[in-house]
């Protein structure tokens, strides 16, 4: 049966007819994907992991109890993961293990563009890298193939192009796998000294092995045809040079991790001219020019973003001149929805001129005018350690103009270690979580603090507010985030005095299923004096009109009522839709 | 069958990954090779997205290069400007006559320009339709979005029945009938 599929969903589709038992993830754009669609399928157990070290070393356990793993995560999660990474190497398998790592070329939706091969080399894992929708599924297969022979784990790497590209799938059936006997073996999986020095022998051994048989792996293919250029590429980037070049030569590499030395050596000894397209680092054009061997790439192309067939052209093709120019035209970046109670809780900070050290999460938004109360985004969790780094820099006064904000799954994913760095150093410091009962930029995944699985089944809800106060925070004060006076209070209460202080605002996201918006906002036009002030809480519902009175528009608005908190002169009103 | 080249543009929330999918089984249920590439994550959240759609004999690269667009479905006025180079130039451009202000206009920082139409037409050809007064004779804002696509569907070759069929298996039991009637009723509607 063939269906079109996402690239996500036919790496999941992969892992199950692969007959993977346990799979453990977090939310990452481009990665998230993979877990809701493999959490469908009853054969395999699937869960959503605080963070991604938790996940990794899920499919670890599993994977030595003896069943085939998956792990999936964005760029950044492997970076979280990379403390069990390192070693899982070392280790080996038991049954399979495959760890889904998606780059973000281009920045669809992360704070960095890291190229995952970079690190795989650095631990010596094997990553295979598809090319559409039936390879991100074939090559899914063949990486427990690897795993299992190799006794390695194995990266499937992918990118955001094809993580959210469709193209056309043919299904096959499930295999079961079954499970393997667990042996204790202390050589193996206790990675003390005396083992690891033996693991690590064998990790170089096994790469050198790697190395030599996957020139002849099916996945590393050479097409020749007119041998005046000849492209090495992977991944998507393949696409891109067979649409812009299809009489070209092109050597496809399936294995970018280690690389096929011999076939790469034959390819080119068999071209005029070598090029390596690869998004992002030189990874396989260094490796390459280590040999001796000329060729081009970086050189001509940029390390940021994504590359498409047409700036291939351009590059080493003929000149393409554009049938149309573009129009210059006002940006459109994404903003925090209608009804958003991020919204709510910035206008509070914006208005008492309160800087926020940030966090990941669609409050980053936060960062920008006309709200701009964000100063700082780094990475999971940061938001926290970094306000008490400027604490203990710049003293307790200092902090009292700042707080961190940091959304409710971000916090149980690192935020919470932050946190108990704080209580232990003595902070005096205010944390806001913005807990919107959901992990909400990914597009609505469950958490620990939920009450659901990813499977939709019921589970304890972890309590923010009780987990505060139990790893000693002094003061812990839940809000609703919409009571934007109360709000006022609080911060400016908690921000003055000398104690840590957790502000747990709570109101669910706008775009969280199951909620009923019975009242919409409506300008009096008889009543407003055009003063701006509605505009100042960036709520893209609320505008302008002709006359330049403000005005609402009813099909985005929620009515959730936080502009007319900013009337002076009551001309809106929350009226039944 | 040569490749043929469909942008859907909005801004996110319109319902652009639907309408793509839509397309994309249509084609496929046609017996056509597709590919389609969406945009998934933050910029879903108020921002200009773009999603390409490409069926043919046999599909290359997933994305639509510029100037290569059979076919441009924006569901906005000012997304029809921001993407309108990416149009062949025989190529068709179906715009919503919906504005939607973006953040650095409503602050003030940037101006929407009155023009967009006018504008497009200097350069190409643009078939308008008003997608949200259609909806309302159905009593349903929502689906302005299947609307659109009911307008722009007489410029692909595929009949009319294997829009529905598709329609049926992808949209919400619920609002099945609702969405092939405003399917319908954007078909119905002529070039201005």
């Amino acid at each position: 049966m063939k269906k079109i599929m996402l690239g996500n969903e036919a790496i999941a589709r992969g892992a199950y007819e692969a007959g993977v038992k346990v799979s453990s993830a977090y939310p990452g754009t481009p990665s998230t994907e993979i877990s809701e669609f493999l959490s469908v399928y009853n054969d395999v157990y699937t869960e959503w992991a605080p963070n991604e070290k938790v996940a990794l070393e899920v499919a670890f356990g599993a994977s030595v109890s003896g069943v085939r793993s998956l792990s999936c995560m964005k760029h950044v999660g492997l970076n979280v993961a990379s403390d069990p990474l390192y070693t899982f190497s070392y280790t080996g398998v038991g049954g399979g293990s495959v760890i889904v790592v998606a780059d973000d070329p281009g920045l669809a939706s992360s704070q960095n563009e890291q190229d995952t091969r970079m690190i795989a080399r650095s631990s010596h894992v094997p990553v295979l890298e598809p090319s559409d929708s039936q390879e991100a599924k074939d090559f899914t297969k063949f990486a427990y193939e690897i795993s299992e022979k190799y006794d390695t784990p194995v990266i499937l790497r992918t990118t955001t192009k094809l993580s959210h590209s469709q193209s056309i799938v043919e299904l096959c059936d499930r295999k079961e796998i079954p499970d393997k006997e667990y042996q204790r073996n202390v050589k193996k999986y206790v990675m003390m000294p005396a083992s690891a020095i033996g693991r690590h022998l064998y990790v170089e051994d096994r790469e050198n092995r790697l190395a030599e048989d996957c020139s002849c792996f099916d996945v590393n293919r050479i097409e020749l045809a007119d041998n005046k250029i000849g492209f090495i590429t992977s991944g998507i980037c393949y696409q891109y040079v067979k649409e812009a070049f299809p009489n070209a030569s092109i050597l496809k590499l399936g294995m970018v991790n280690p690389l096929p030395k011999q076939k790469i050596l034959d390819f080119a000894s068999k071209v005029e001219k070598l090029v390596v397209i690869e998004e992002l680092e030189p990874v396989i054009q260094e490796q390459i020019q280590s040999w001796g061997i000329k060729v081009v790439g970086k050189e001509l192309l940029t390390r940021q973003g994504e590359y498409n067939s047409k700036m291939l052209k351009n590059v080493f093709g003929e000149k393409l001149d554009d049938t149309f120019a573009p129009k210059q035209v006002a940006m459109r970046p994404p903003v925090l929805c209608p009804g958003c109670p991020h919204r709510s809780v910035f206008s509070v900070l914006n208005k008492l001129k309160l800087h926020a050290a940030g966090d990941i999460g669609c409050y980053t938004l936060g960062a920008v005018a006309p709200l701009g109360v964000i100063d700082t985004t780094v990475c999971m969790g940061a938001s926290i350690s970094t306000l008490h780094g400027m604490e203990k820099a710049k003293g307790k006064d200092f902090v009292k103009n700042w707080v961190a904000v940091i959304g409710d799954s971000t916090f149980l994913h690192t935020g919470v270690n932050s946190l108990i760095n704080m209580v232990y150093n003595k902070s005096t410091c205010t944390v806001l979580i913005l807990d919107n009962r959901t992990t909400g930029m990914t597009g609505h995944q469950e958490h620990a603090a939920t009450g659901k699985t990813l499977k939709g089944e019921s589970t304890y809800a972890i309590n923010l507010a009780d987990l505060c106060r139990a790893i000693g925070v002094p003061n812990v004060i839940e809000i609703d985030a919409f009571d934007v006076d109360n709000l006022e209070k609080t911060i400016k209460e908690s921000v003055n005095g000398d104690q840590l202080t957790v502000i747990i605002a709570k109101a669910p996201c706008a775009l969280l299923k199951g909620q009923k918006f019975p009242f919409v906002c409506k300008v009096d036009d008889s009543k407003c004096k055009k003063c701006g002030m509605c505009f100042k809480i960036g709520c893209p519902a609320v505008s302008k009109d002709e006359n330049g009175f403000a005005t609402i528009d009813v099909t985005a608005c929620n009515g959730c009522g936080l502009c007319l908190n900013y009337c002076k002169f009551n001309a809106i009103n929350k009226v039944e839709r | 069958m040569k490749t043929f080249n469909v942008l859907i543009v909005g801004v996110g929330g319109q319902g652009t990954l639907l309408t793509s999918r839509i397309i994309g089984k249509t084609a496929l249920n046609n017996g056509l090779d597709v590919k389609m590439s969406e945009v998934h994550g933050m910029a879903q959240r108020g921002g200009s997205v773009v999603t390409f759609v490409r069926f043919g004999d046999y599909v290359i690269e997933p994305v639509v290069e510029i100037g290569e667009a059979d076919v441009i479905i924006s569901f906005e006025q000012l997304e029809a400007l921001r993407y309108a180079h990416y149009l062949k130039k025989d190529g068709v451009l179906i715009v919503n006559n919906c504005r939607i202000k973006p953040m650095s206009v409503l602050t003030g920082a940037s101006e929407y320009p009155n023009d967009v139409l006018s504008t497009l037409r200097q350069e190409h050809k643009v078939c308008v339709i008003d997608a949200l007064e259609v909806a309302k004779t159905l009593n349903n804002p929502k689906v302005v979005n299947t609307v659109v696509l009911g307008f722009a569907s007489k410029h692909f070759d595929f009949d009319k029945q294997s829009w529905i069929d598709v329609i049926k298996e992808t949209v919400p039991q619920k609002t099945i009938e609702l969405n092939i009637q405003a399917f319908n009723a954007g078909y119905d509607i002529t070039n201005d």
